[in-house]
């Protein structure tokens, strides 16, 4: 079994699965029992200043959209950070951190913007004995209205600010959550490294209205006859994390900060696709509210069986597709492609005849007994027909190699050459 | 009770009254909201669909699936009565393992085809349920066309030509409409009175009206109907039985397994009708097994269908012969009746069994006898009386394209007419696609 053990910014824990800051890690009961399923760190349930809690509203708090057999693929939340007291919070992070040592726990934080807040509440959780903290600067509703969560993490300066009264003030590790609420995750990024951030974790959740009440006209969840935007995570949000992943990590300036990787991952497969993108370690939170915390054992299972397989270390598996992450222009040009449709595997559905033909390239033929086949000299190669099959590698792509003539184009594959250099490229012939 | 399946001779009250009622109950309940929403999923939404292909009344079936799974399932049953107006009957008797189903892509995949015959159930049950009709009568063509035969066949053009606004007489023979709906297809398929409730629903379309117990032939002739309408259809199905031609068949007890069928159907108490300790039906087919099956389900101490081929060869599907044998019933091949033997009443039946030769089957010198208290022969339907005039192709009225007869203005369609399997929803296509050639034709001239 590979050796599955991480240190995060000093932080060790057996596994880098971690729990983000959400319900699943609210309170000691869930946590313990989130170690004891065998989750490697938490990130606890974001604590706000001392005083009367923060309260939740007493209606529905979730939306949600379902993919075929009604698995859930997004969720939407309109919670707030705890709604527990604070010395509660704190007592029982102190009794689990005692009890479990060799699990990560990091406090996630959210307090007004003043230096005074943060240093009041830094001491506090300081006596815990946690292992650090993570900046809430994400939370989209809610918060953000009292000008903190994603009210501060839109603001680049702000950022730079409050990380730099935290770094200042303590000697725990600082680790810096980004809201995806923005134009371009670099910037926030950029300015948690300034103000001195040990990490960035990414992302918080997203803007959105998940449905409408086609009876009441109100989004959903709808309390009272309203509803209001929420925060999107789970599987459909996956896509988009990566991507801002992987805009740190190969970003010159950022590509040494250290990323904790959160936003959909759901099996040991999107946790390797994150590390491979850059991060360190996941944070999972809609996955363990869907299934509860035994997914643990499949994501560790996972993992090691795909290193082993890989011969593969867990720090050989951070940060190794980063480098193949590069601009469309620099793509090459002269790669060609062709779908085959293996008719072993073909169960005659003709979804790739519908899309491909609907989908303005017309090269998949359909005989009168339902056999499929490809037009090669119709077929640009997009892979659409991959996508909409129902039978996992029943269409492939073929490699065309270099010298084969591409039907299509009527032209032999020729060796690299990308957009920079292409004679249709208006820049290109601007500089000659 | 003083009667058990071991009672000697054909007694009625073998079972209780409870088991009875368990016994003839819905054979396959209706899905549930949820069960219907999960095996809608699974649907592909395939191109040019092979289950739309393999339904002879060619239902949009991916296009109604879709319906039920975004919520809108009247949509969906309105997307299944426009091709089907019998749609709720073929939900639950069409044997989809040979159409639709059998040609589901996910059948190919992982030999589990989507429930299309269920969730068919449960898109016509709900807009039923709701007793409303999805279609409006146009206005009052003018024309007038006489329709013989209300099964699936005659029911399904004479829906359809009221639709398009022409005045339909409906005769039938017998005194309830729905043909073998009413009267053959087994009670554990369309229990609660389906048939009655779904005829009476599709009148709701106006424009019909029906003429009971008139019988072609006895109560009137072909000429005169065509004189008095403008076009007519024939969908009489098949009145008439095969005999086996062997000696012993007068014998009391020996009867067509169509009236035993037809009698279950019918009975007002199940607990009344009588059946024979050991039931004995000869034949392959649905009508053998529907047999066989309800006998069983009625008490008999032993159920066995003779056939004369193979398993392979027997016309009840693979799905058929599991049902028969999962509800007790023993199935011999390869055997054939040489006599029947009994004093008043059938005791026993002789076979022989059977080889396949150069020239079809031949009857070997091995013989074996079964007790029989009552014998059913399920070896085929014929044509009844058949109007003189009209060509017949075999053994059936010959017809050209959509059930046109060698008569002018005279169609015919369902199981009394040549081409297509004798089903359901065979005759409710060819009553469909008949109707709308009457209307092209009365309107084209
Ligand atoms: C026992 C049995 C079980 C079956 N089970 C199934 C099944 O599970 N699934 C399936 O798809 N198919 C089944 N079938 C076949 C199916 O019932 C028939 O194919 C279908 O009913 C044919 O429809 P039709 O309208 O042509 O004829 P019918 O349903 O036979 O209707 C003919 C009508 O015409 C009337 N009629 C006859 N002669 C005259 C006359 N001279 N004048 C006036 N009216 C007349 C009759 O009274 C009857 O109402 C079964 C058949 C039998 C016998
Ligand atoms: C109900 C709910 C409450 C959340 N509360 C917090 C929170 O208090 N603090 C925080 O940093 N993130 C919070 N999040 C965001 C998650 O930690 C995580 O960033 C996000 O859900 C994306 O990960 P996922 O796709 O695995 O769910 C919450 C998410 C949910 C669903
Ligand atoms: S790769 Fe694209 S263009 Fe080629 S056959 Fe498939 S869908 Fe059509």
């Amino acid at each position: 079994m590979a050796d599955l053990s991480t240190s995060f910014v000093g932080i060790k824990s057996p596994n880098p699965f971690w729990l983000a800051s959400a319900p699943p890690t609210d309170k000691a009961y869930n946590v313990v029992r989130a170690y004891k399923a065998g989750w490697g760190g938490v990130v606890w349930k974001t604590l706000g200043e001392d005083g009367p809690p923060v309260v939740n509203v007493n209606g529905p708090r979730y939306g949600a959209v379902w993919g075929a057999d009604r698995r859930l693929l997004g969720l939407n939340n309109i919670e707030l950070i705890t709604d527990r007291p604070l010395e509660v919070n704190l007592r029982e992070i102190k009794q689990v951190k005692r009890d479990w040592k060799d699990r990560a726990l990091v406090v996630s934080l959210m307090v007004p913007c003043t230096e005074d807040a943060w240093k009041a509440i830094l001491k506090r959780v300081e006596e815990t004995e946690a292992d650090g903290i993570e900046l809430n600067f994400g939370c989209p509703h809610g918060m953000a209205e009292r000008g903190m969560g994603s009210a501060v993490g839109q603001v680049p300066e702000y950022i730079e600010m409050v990380t730099r009264w935290c770094k200042e003030n303590t000697r725990m590790p600082v680790i810096v959550k980004l809201t995806p609420n923005i134009a371009d995750i670099r910037k926030p990024a950029e300015a948690a490294l300034r103000g001195g951030a040990d990490a960035v974790s990414l992302i918080n959740t997203i803007n959105s209205i998940t449905s409408v009440d086609l009876d009441l006209f109100a989004p959903e969840p709808t309390l009272d006859g309203k509803g209001t935007h929420g925060g999107y995570c789970g599987p459909a949000v996956k896509p988009i994390s990566l991507n801002m992943v992987a805009e740190i990590a190969r970003n010159p300036e950022t590509r040494n900060l250290p990323i904790s990787g959160i936003g959909g991952v759901t099996t040991w497969r999107d946790a390797a696709e994150f590390m491979a993108l850059g991060a360190g370690n996941v944070q999972v939170c809609t996955a363990v509210m869907t299934y509860g915390f035994k997914i643990v054992e499949e994501m560790i299972s996972g993992l090691s069986q795909y290193l082993d397989g890989k011969n593969m270390a867990l720090p050989d598996l951070v940060r190794r597709a980063v480098p193949n992450v590069t601009d469309w222009q620099y793509l090459n040009l002269n790669y060609v492609t062709k779908a085959v449709i293996n008719q072993d595997d073909c169960i005659k559905c003709g979804r790739c005849y519908a899309a491909c033909e609907d989908t303005s390239h017309q090269a998949i033929d359909m005989s009168a007994e339902r056999v499929f086949t490809i037009k090669e000299e119709e077929c640009v190669a997009c892979n659409l027909c991959v996508d909409v099959c129902p039978v996992e590698n029943c269409i492939t792509m073929r490699e065309l190699a270099p010298g084969e003539v591409d039907k299509r184009t009527g032209k032999p594959v020729a060796p690299y050459a990308n957009w920079t250099t292409h004679p249709n490229n208006p820049s290109v012939s601007a500089a000659e | 009770m003083t009667n058990t399946p071991l009672t000697p001779g054909v007694v009625a009250g073998r079972l209780d009254t409870g088991q009875l009622a368990a016994n003839f109950a819905d054979m396959a309940p209706p899905l549930g909201v949820h069960e219907a929403r999960v095996a809608a999923d699974r649907c592909y939404f395939c191109y040019d669909a092979p289950c739309v292909t393999a339904c002879p009344t060619a239902i949009d079936i991916p296009l109604f699936i879709r319906q039920i799974s975004t919520g809108t399932t009247e949509a969906a049953a309105r997307t299944i009565f426009a091709q089907n107006i019998l749609g709720g009957t073929c939900a639950r008797v069409c044997p989809t393992e040979n159409l639709c189903e059998g040609s589901c892509v996910r059948e190919t995949a992982e030999g589990k085809p989507v429930e299309i015959g269920a969730l068919q159930r449960f898109a016509t049950d709900t807009l039923m349920a709701a007793n409303t009709h999805p279609f409006t009568r146009a206005p009052a063509s003018g024309r007038k066309v006489a329709v013989v035969g209300a099964g699936p066949a005659g029911l399904a053009a004479a829906h359809r030509l009221a639709m398009f606004g022409h005045t339909v007489a409906l005769y039938d023979a017998k005194p309830k409409a729905g043909g073998l709906n009413e009267y053959g297809l087994a009670a554990y398929k369309v229990p609660d009175g389906f048939a009655q409730s779904e005829v009476a629903w599709l009148m709701q379309i106006g424009g019909i009206s029906v003429v009971h117990g008139w019988a072609l032939g006895r109560d009137g002739n072909l000429d005169d109907l065509r004189a008095a309408h403008d076009a007519v259809f024939l969908g009489m199905g098949l009145a008439g039985v095969n005999a086996l031609g062997i000696a012993g068949e007068q014998l009391d007890q020996v009867l067509p397994a169509t009236d035993f069928i037809r009698e279950v159907r019918q009975a007002s108490d199940l607990a009344r009708l009588p059946v024979g300790r050991d039931v004995v039906v000869i034949g392959g087919g649905m009508t053998a097994v529907d047999a066989a099956v309800q006998a069983k389900l009625l008490g008999a101490e032993t159920a066995t269908i003779v056939y004369r081929r193979d398993l392979a060869q027997m016309p009840a599907s693979r799905h058929e012969q599991d049902h028969a044998t999962a509800s007790g019933v023993k199935i011999i091949t390869n055997a054939t009746p040489v006599a029947i033997h009994g004093a008043g009443a059938v005791r026993e039946v002789e076979f022989a069994y059977t080889t396949p030769g150069a020239k079809g089957l031949e009857v070997t010198s091995q013989t074996f006898r079964l007790k029989t208290d009552q014998l059913f022969t399920a070896i085929g339907q014929a044509l009844g009386e058949t109007p003189s005039g009209l060509t017949l192709d075999g053994r059936k009225i010959a017809v050209t394209g959509p059930g046109r007869t060698s008569l002018p203005n005279v169609w015919a369609g369902g199981d009394c007419a040549a081409g297509g399997d004798d089903l359901t929803v065979t005759a409710v296509a060819e009553g469909r696609d008949a109707a709308m050639d009457i209307h092209a034709s009365l309107m084209g001239a």
